[in-house]
């Protein structure tokens, strides 16, 4: 009887092991393709799709790639002066005002964060026709700044940051610094951020990717070929002179996400931890 | 939390005054400019002006009745269902198999890395990798099918209706049953242990365990991860819009692509787009009204623990005021 249970537990095990490899397989196998064909020639795409080892003609894809008005270095930077700019917004004002909702006992509290709670869910699609003839009057189209600065009110984030403080502040800390004559700002900005780091970072993660990778609004919005970003630049790729040149395709593709895997595999532990505290919500 | 003396309450209102003014100026004012659009006559790339129509429901009526429309919202449910079915089943199973008390599976973080790493990468990309892998004759699945000797000749996947909503709803659980694993994962560890050691006790088996103990816990998280799931696949744009432009023959067309698509191309038709973003919004609404009530109650109940957790820590000692809640 035991050794039976035994037996079956063991089975068990190879049965899990035997999944959770295979989804590892279909979590990277996709992008191991898509490395190595970004390798390889296109006659050599068109002979055999699948490699699992490159090929030696990354520098012609790149030269075809690059001699297309296609300037991946502009949409990097792009995308970066955009996604730094919202990472900032989001981690510095959500986590002012969770501090405002946490520390302060002021009339509209409890309503203000209830109100952040039913806003949480309101996607910037179903607002983003008046959104553009917005920015259109005030003619702020290729511009950065309507991109960025709506990340100042993220009440996903605010939610995330006051759950931490919640859990984490105490009021002492702030007395003390009322006591040693610091102005209300300057504790919030002295004492509080760097108190609130582990909650800053996660954010911080959460909000870059979230913006490095959005597509509906830049394309909306950035109809000017030195303004588009990364997503925009990809979704060129499409496009009909890329038909015949399978190893750029595969090269650009390539390009686009070797910035989000150093970040991924670098930050991962934080990363996961911060999905398993429910601080993301797409 | 109140301080005796001085009153600092205006700084409470100080510094809300940044979310307030960009929630204001970024999403209350074009929702309401949205719904106006959706009144009037405004069409055309560039146009700005407009009046309002005399029947001032047309817009709505039209959406209505616009067989595009009514195939994309059927189009986003059926994708929907097809990728959140599979997706919650593979996340409970994980969750059993890594949760399990008594047979710890090594190699947990590498699976939560690797199994989570598709949701970071960005959807566009992907849209078009996928669009690369299953090309026809000569494409990475099909050789990878003939070889495995699954096909004898090349398919093409991209232009039959049911495998490019496959294709797409495969996508979308791809991407996310590693999101749906980890965050169910930690509602199982947010459960009390001692529940799991009384059943253990009790002898029941790991089965039992799961469908008595850890599910019925579960059911707040399980709602809550369908009505997001739900809400996010109303949005589902970069993946259909890349994938096969909504094609064939409006087979991946989802609400979001009809909308960008009727305000973006063709003849620029804002308003209908506007009236087409309110439908949705009324749908998104409901939905997060359901969400709303399932997490305030979570939190309410939650936010009286910490609090309770925190005076007690005051009273205690004063060496101990960092304890965390």
């Amino acid at each position: 009887m035991k050794h039976n249970k035994k037996k079956s537990w063991y089975l068990m095990k190879i049965v899990i092991y035997v999944v959770c490899i295979s989804l590892v397989v279909l979590s990277i196998l996709p992008f191991w393709i898509m490395f190595m064909n970004a390798t390889r020639g296109t006659f050599e795409i068109q002979q055999s799709a699948i490699s699992l080892l490159p090929s030696k003609f990354l520098m012609s894809n790149l030269e075809v790639f690059t001699g297309k008005s296609f300037n991946p270095l502009k949409g990097f930077i792009n995308s970066m002066i955009i996604s730094v700019g919202v990472t900032a917004c989001t981690v510095y004002f959500s986590s002012l005002t969770a501090y405002a909702l946490v520390v302060y006992d002021w009339r509209f509290r409890q309503p203000f964060f209830t109100f952040i709670m039913a806003i949480m869910m309101i996607p910037a699609q179903v607002t983003s026709i008046g959104f553009y003839q917005f920015i259109y009057n005030i003619h702020m189209t290729n511009n950065f700044l309507p991109l960025i600065l709506p990340a100042i009110a993220a009440p996903a984030s605010v939610f995330f940051m006051r759950q931490y403080l919640l859990a984490t502040l105490s009021i002492d800390i702030v007395n003390s610094g009322r006591i040693d004559g610091a102005g209300e700002i300057k504790i919030y900005n002295r004492i509080i951020v760097p108190m609130m780091k582990p909650a800053i970072a996660t954010q911080a993660i959460f909000a870059f990717v979230g913006s490095w990778n959005n597509l509906f609004m830049p394309l909306i919005l950035l109809t000017d070929s030195d303004k588009y970003t990364m997503p925009i630049m990809v979704s060129l790729l499409r496009g009909d002179i890329y038909k015949t040149e399978l190893g750029s395709v595969y090269l650009g593709l390539a390009l686009t996400v070797l910035p989000l895997f150093v970040v991924y595999f670098l930050l991962s532990k934080y990363i996961i931890a911060g999905v398993a505290l429910g601080g993301v919500k797409e | 939390m109140r301080h005796k003396g001085v009153s600092y309450a205006k700084y409470g209102y100080i510094f809300c005054i940044p979310f307030v003014v960009a929630f204001l100026i970024f999403s209350l004012y074009p929702m309401i400019y949205t719904t106006i659009i959706g009144f009037t006559d405004l069409k055309g790339m560039g146009k700005t002006d407009f009046s309002f129509l005399e029947n001032p429901f047309k817009n709505f009526e039209l959406i209505l009745n616009n067989p595009s429309f009514q195939k994309s919202l059927k189009n986003t449910a059926l994708i929907w269902i097809a990728n959140f079915i599979p997706q919650i089943l593979l996340a409970l199973l994980l969750t059993a198999w890594f949760t399990n008390h008594r047979q710890k599976i090594k190699g947990q973080g590498l699976f939560k890395v690797l199994f989570y790493m598709p949701n970071i990468i960005t959807a566009a990309t992907i849209a078009i990798l996928f669009n690369s892998l299953f090309g026809y004759p000569k494409g990475p699945i099909n050789d990878l099918f003939m070889m495995l000797g699954l096909t004898d000749e090349p398919v093409n996947f991209l232009i039959h209706k049911g495998t490019a909503r496959g294709i797409v709803a495969f996508i979308q659980f791809w991407m996310w049953y590693g999101y749906t694993m980890i965050v169910l994962i930690s509602g199982v560890l947010g459960i009390n242990p001692e529940l799991f050691e009384a059943s253990e006790i009790d002898g029941a088996s790991s089965i039992k365990t799961f469908f008595y103990i850890t599910l019925p816990n579960l059911r707040t998280i399980l709602v809550y991860t369908m009505i997001t799931s739900m809400i996010g696949g109303l949005q589902m744009f970069d993946i259909p819009k890349l994938f096969l432009l909504g094609g064939p023959d409006n087979a991946t067309l989802t609400t979001s692509v009809f909308i960008q698509n009727q305000a973006f191309s063709g003849s620029y038709m804002y308003n209908r787009a506007a009236a087409a973003s309110m439908i949705m919004f009324v749908i998104i609404a409901i939905l997060s009204a359901i969400v709303f009530y399932i997490m305030r109650d979570k939190y309410a109940i939650e936010q009286k623990k910490i609090e309770k957790k925190r005076m007690k820590a005051y009273k205690k000692a004063q060496k101990s005021a960092r304890m965390v809640a």
